[in-house]
């Protein structure tokens, strides 16, 4: 399995090269911003009629995760489906393969600002969770001092002398982390953009997932470098 | 023969004029359904298309639109409009011409359609956007006529293909619509007039007389040319005592970049201060229109410029065009020289500067050619399926419509008429499920078959986001560049965005003939500051490179044969002299591979002759068969005519490398996972309507929306490698860039007969070769390797990992 060891807020974690993020000492899986059925409500509202494999190639990844980490919790971080309307078809369509992965663990789905209602599929359904001090919800919020979060689908971009890096990224500083997002059909929004920079402190660090996994322990120096 | 109306007669007169012959054919065979005029620029083209029009209008009365005019250009619309005033108003005609481009306001756009013009001006996009109103066939049911300006240059792209398809369905709007197309000097009239015609009507081709040959020479310079490169800055002292010389001068080069690199050498050589311009597409609107503005009043002695100014726009007394680095292609120098002197049976003045050594040979080639007046054409092949499914989604927009309706329509078009029921079905399907072998949009397609058995729009919501894309040319993403100041930052141009993320602060890079040094990136605009220095940090940015056609290079392979440098100069013969004795000289019927060791290296040089794209692809197939054998190539660069080969072990047997189909398989297996074929699927599929045109608005306000389109295009590959948009990326790609067609060619054209060549040293023809710019690594894992090892060095350097 290609992960990338890190700390935060004193517990060690472990970066997955999909974007999902292992806690090895509370066995939690996380997962932000899958998205699923992304296709469905674009061609629904008129839009184009994208290739409909992306909750396939989102769930192929997650099995894979689920299967090399084997957790005994498993926390979707919201926005797991692009709206209310598509949660039922997805259901429909993948509940054997979604049931396989959920049955014999806890696994928790927080609301998102996509899919802000209950699920009617198992585990339990939240708008936050706490776990060993941490807050686990979708949208960061500013008062708390120990949160993981996801929503920005936050991105890095590095120039090299042959191409230019553009990968989701894990984000962080002291207080709060916010994942990248998991799911195929979903595009980021770069770390030094609006708003998430004035979310971040100035000593935020990120990690660039991706077949090899990239740690820059501070963002301003690299953005300070012009690269 | 139909004789001139009184009015216009006098009218002649009055100015001491009198018809041309074609202008006179032009009005006697106004009746032909289709018919297609050839003639030279300056020859009264255009009055000749619209003649029949104006007699028409001026003798019968007309309500309603009569005649539709497109070209490829909104400036040539602008321009036509401004030349038929002339006539109109002077011989007080009762006509209203109008103009309709995207620069017109959505007023007068709303007025244009509810109270056409009798004439119409318009360009294939316009034309396409108005096709996709209910009301279109209301507009159009008087139309009588269509005239086609330029119309051979509107064939070489799909903007030709949307426009057929157009005209398809106009002419089931009004029936009795006749075509006119007006063309340019083409290689092939028969070709361009079944490309007008309504299929399978015959389409008569009327030629003009072409004028008096160009006089059109080389300029001899007293330096000789350098081995490699492009730019042709050796000659700026000769062509600057041209421009001395002569009332106003073109100048065209062949890259942007090269016409930005030219135009800074040429000011800091121009001790006379003569006043010269810059013109290319990667300027803002207001920097071109100053330079028009100023060419049109007679301000300017020369003008540096790229293809934008191909197109017949009439800038006054051009006497000389220079034609900077090898054209490429015949007929369009044929055409650029054409720019030169419009006045009817003069001459045209053209002179050729070769960059380097060896486009001294390929310039002799061309003259030859342009004196046997050989042109060269590829055959433009059936119409492309990503322009229908957009043609389709255009017609939903409208209305419902039967399918069997408009797949005769479609086949009506020229370049649709090989088009299969099953072909068009498939386009079909696509618009409205999706075409996915997982049928997964039931629910939500989006044309659906209303109670009738017509096609409709599922949601009317579409028909908004199907007009925001219509259109077929890519615009890769650009972001603007401004001059950073206190009011807001003066335009100065555009830049890819590729480019703009290779740059860092600090980074000099040249547009607009000025350095400028890049500040940063603010929303979409590049922000840059003047900048003093000499010599810019960063030359290029991107611009169409064209590949040397294939009938050239086959006068090349010829003129070598022969073997005869009388008509060569000194250094160019002794060069090619060098080569006959150390080597051989590349022959049409063999390909020449040379073999030597250099610089602790083992190299092979290909004499392929294919053409730059071709050239490239051969050089990634080779390399990938080099590395299965185990010679451990490194990396190759590619020219029109050869790709040189690097890499660690000495190529002893070349015959398995161009085994029959051991290419072709080969590229099979290569070209999916191909960074080119992540570009021709982002266009296909912008086209086809499966991936929304990224408008400026959209993207600041949701970033987080939209991915990549590389991610639809691997999707797509792993759970439906047959899908329609990919199976159409394959063959635009074999066209384009891949250029496969040519590889196929050399392969055919020398039945796979390989010479290698063990030399003991580098040979005369493949010296250049070490001077080319654009080396490629080899590519796959060995360069994810690379990258991540830049990556992990600069995080190092920085301290930060």
């Amino acid at each position: 399995m290609n992960k990338l060891d890190f700390d935060f807020r004193g517990r060690r974690f472990q970066a997955l090269a999909s974007g999902a993020l292992y806690w090895p000492d509370a066995d939690v899986l996380v997962v932000s911003d899958l998205h699923f059925g992304k296709s469905e409500r674009i061609a629904r509202r008129g839009g184009p009629l994208l290739p409909p494999y992306e909750v396939r190639e989102t769930l192929s990844r997650l099995d894979q995760d689920v299967s090399d980490t084997n957790p005994t919790t498993v926390i979707c971080l919201g926005d797991s489906f692009d709206d209310m309307s598509v949660v039922e078809s997805v259901i429909e369509d993948e509940a054997a393969w979604l049931t396989r992965l959920m049955a014999g663990r806890e696994w928790i789905w927080i609301e998102g600002n996509h899919d802000p209602g209950p699920i009617g599929l198992g585990g339990s359904h939240r708008r936050e969770v706490n776990i060993k001090g941490i807050d686990f919800r979708h949208i960061a919020d500013e008062s708390s001092v120990s949160e993981i979060s996801g929503h920005y689908h936050p991105k890095t971009k590095i120039s090299v002398k042959s191409a230019t890096l553009s990968r989701p990224c894990f984000l962080f500083d002291d207080e709060r982390m916010i994942l990248p997002a998991y799911g195929t059909y979903t595009g980021g929004l770069n770390w030094d953009a609006a708003p998430l920079k004035s979310l971040m402190k100035p000593t935020a660090a990120a990690i660039l997932t991706g077949k090899k996994l990239f740690h820059i322990p501070s963002l301003a120096k690299l953005s300070n470098s012009g690269r | 023969m139909t004789t001139l109306p009184e009015v216009f007669q006098n009218w002649f007169n009055a100015r001491g004029w009198s018809i041309h012959p074609h202008q006179q054919s032009m009005l006697d065979r106004a009746d032909e359904p289709s018919l297609l005029l050839i003639a030279p620029t300056g020859g009264g083209k255009t009055l000749a298309g619209f003649l029949p029009t104006l007699v028409d209008l001026a003798t019968n009365d007309h309500k309603g639109i009569h005649t539709l005019y497109i070209s490829p250009l909104k400036a040539l619309a602008a321009d036509i409009k401004r030349n038929l005033r002339t006539p109109v108003e002077g011989m007080s005609l009762p006509i209203r011409i109008e103009d309709r481009t995207g620069d017109t306001s959505a007023t007068k756009k709303r007025n244009q359609r509810a109270d056409p013009p009798h004439i119409l001006l318009t360009t294939p996009e316009s034309l396409a956007l108005l096709m996709s109103y209910p009301d279109a066939p209301r507009m159009f049911a008087s139309l009588k006529r269509v005239v086609v300006d330029e119309i051979h240059a509107l064939a070489e792209s799909k903007r030709g293909d949307q426009l057929m398809l157009a005209l398809s369905a106009l002419q089931s709007m009004a029936p009795g619509m006749r075509r006119v197309g007006l063309s340019a000097t083409v290689e092939d009239p028969t070709a361009m007039a079944h490309y007008l015609a309504r299929h399978p009507d015959p389409c008569p081709i009327l030629m003009a007389d072409p004028g008096p040959d160009p006089d059109i020479q080389m300029l001899a310079t007293e330096e000789a040319p350098p081995w490699a490169g492009g730019g042709g800055r050796y000659a700026i002292n000769a062509i600057l005592k041209q421009i001395d010389a002569h009332k106003t001068t073109l100048i065209f080069h062949n890259t942007r970049a090269q016409a930005e690199l030219f135009f800074h050498a040429l000011w800091l050589a121009n001790s006379n201060d003569l006043p010269i311009g810059i013109h290319h597409g990667s300027l803002s609107r207001e920097q071109r229109e100053r330079v028009e503005a100023a060419m049109v009043a007679g301000k300017l002695r020369a003008i540096v410029c790229t293809g934008s100014l191909d197109l017949g726009i009439d800038w006054g007394d051009v006497d000389l065009v220079i034609q900077v680095g090898a054209p490429k292609n015949v007929k369009r120098l044929v055409q650029r020289i054409g720019r030169a002197n419009h006045r009817y049976n003069a001459p045209s003045k053209a002179l050729l500067i070769p960059a380097n050594r060896f486009e001294v040979v390929e310039c002799i080639a061309a003259l030859d050619a342009v004196k046997a007046h050989d042109l060269d054409g590829e055959p433009s092949g059936s119409g492309p399926r990503d322009v229908l499914c957009q043609h389709i989604l255009i017609r939903a927009c409208a209305g419902p419509f039967y399918a069997n309706d408009l797949k005769c329509e479609v086949q009506s078009v020229g370049a649709f008429s090989a088009l299969s029921d099953a072909e068009f079905e498939e386009c079909l399907q696509f618009c409205a499920t999706g075409g996915y072998a997982l049928r997964s949009y039931d629910r939500w397609q989006r044309l659906m078959k209303n109670p009738n058995g017509q096609w409709q729009l599922r949601d009317p919501r579409s028909t908004q986001m199907i007009r925001m894309n219509i259109g077929t040319i890519q615009d890769t993403d650009k972001l603007k560049v401004r001059l950073k100041n206190s009011r807001g930052g003066t335009p100065l141009g555009e830049v890819e965005e590729n480019f703009a993320a290779t740059l860092s602060f600090g980074d000099t890079f040249l547009i607009g003939g000025k350095i400028v040094r890049y500040e940063g990136l603010r929303e979409l605009t590049v922000e840059v500051s003047k900048n003093a220095t000499k010599r810019p940090k960063i030359a290029t940015f991107m611009g169409t490179k064209f590949a040397t056609s294939t009938q050239l290079s086959n006068r090349i392979l010829e003129m070598f044969e022969t073997a005869d440098w009388a008509q060569f100069p000194n250094h160019t013969a002794h060069w090619l002299e060098q080569q006959r004795q150390q080597s051989q000289l590349p022959t049409k019927d063999r390909i020449l591979v040379e073999s030597f060791a250099h610089e602790g290296m083992e190299h092979i040089c290909v004499y392929g002759f294919a053409g730059r794209n071709a050239m490239q692809t051969l050089g990634l197939l080779l390399t990938q068969r080099m590395e299965e054998q185990g010679l451990e190539p490194m990396g190759f660069v590619a020219t029109d005519y050869a790709t040189l080969i690097w890499g660690l072990k000495p190529l002893k047997d070349a015959a398995p490398l161009f085994a029959e189909n051991s290419l072709q398989d080969g590229f099979e297996q290569w070209l999916a996972g191909n960074a080119v074929m992540k570009r021709t699927f982002k266009t296909a599929a912008t086209i086809a309507g499966l991936i929304e045109r990224n408008s400026p608005g959209k993207r600041k306000s949701g970033r987080q929306t939209a991915f990549s389109s590389d991610i639809l295009y691997d999707t797509l590959l792993k759970f439906d490698p047959e899908h329609l948009i990919l199976k159409i990326t394959a063959e635009e790609a074999m066209k384009g860039l891949v250029d496969f067609g040519r590889i196929t060619e050399m392969m055919t054209r020398t039945a796979g007969k390989v010479d290698l060549l063990r030399l003991d040293h580098v040979s005369p023809l493949a010296a250049p070769m070490f001077l080319e710019m654009g080396r490629v690594p080899i590519q796959g894992e060995g360069r994810e390797r690379i990258i991540a090892e830049e990556t992990e060095k600069l995080l190092n350097s920085l301290g930060l990992a």
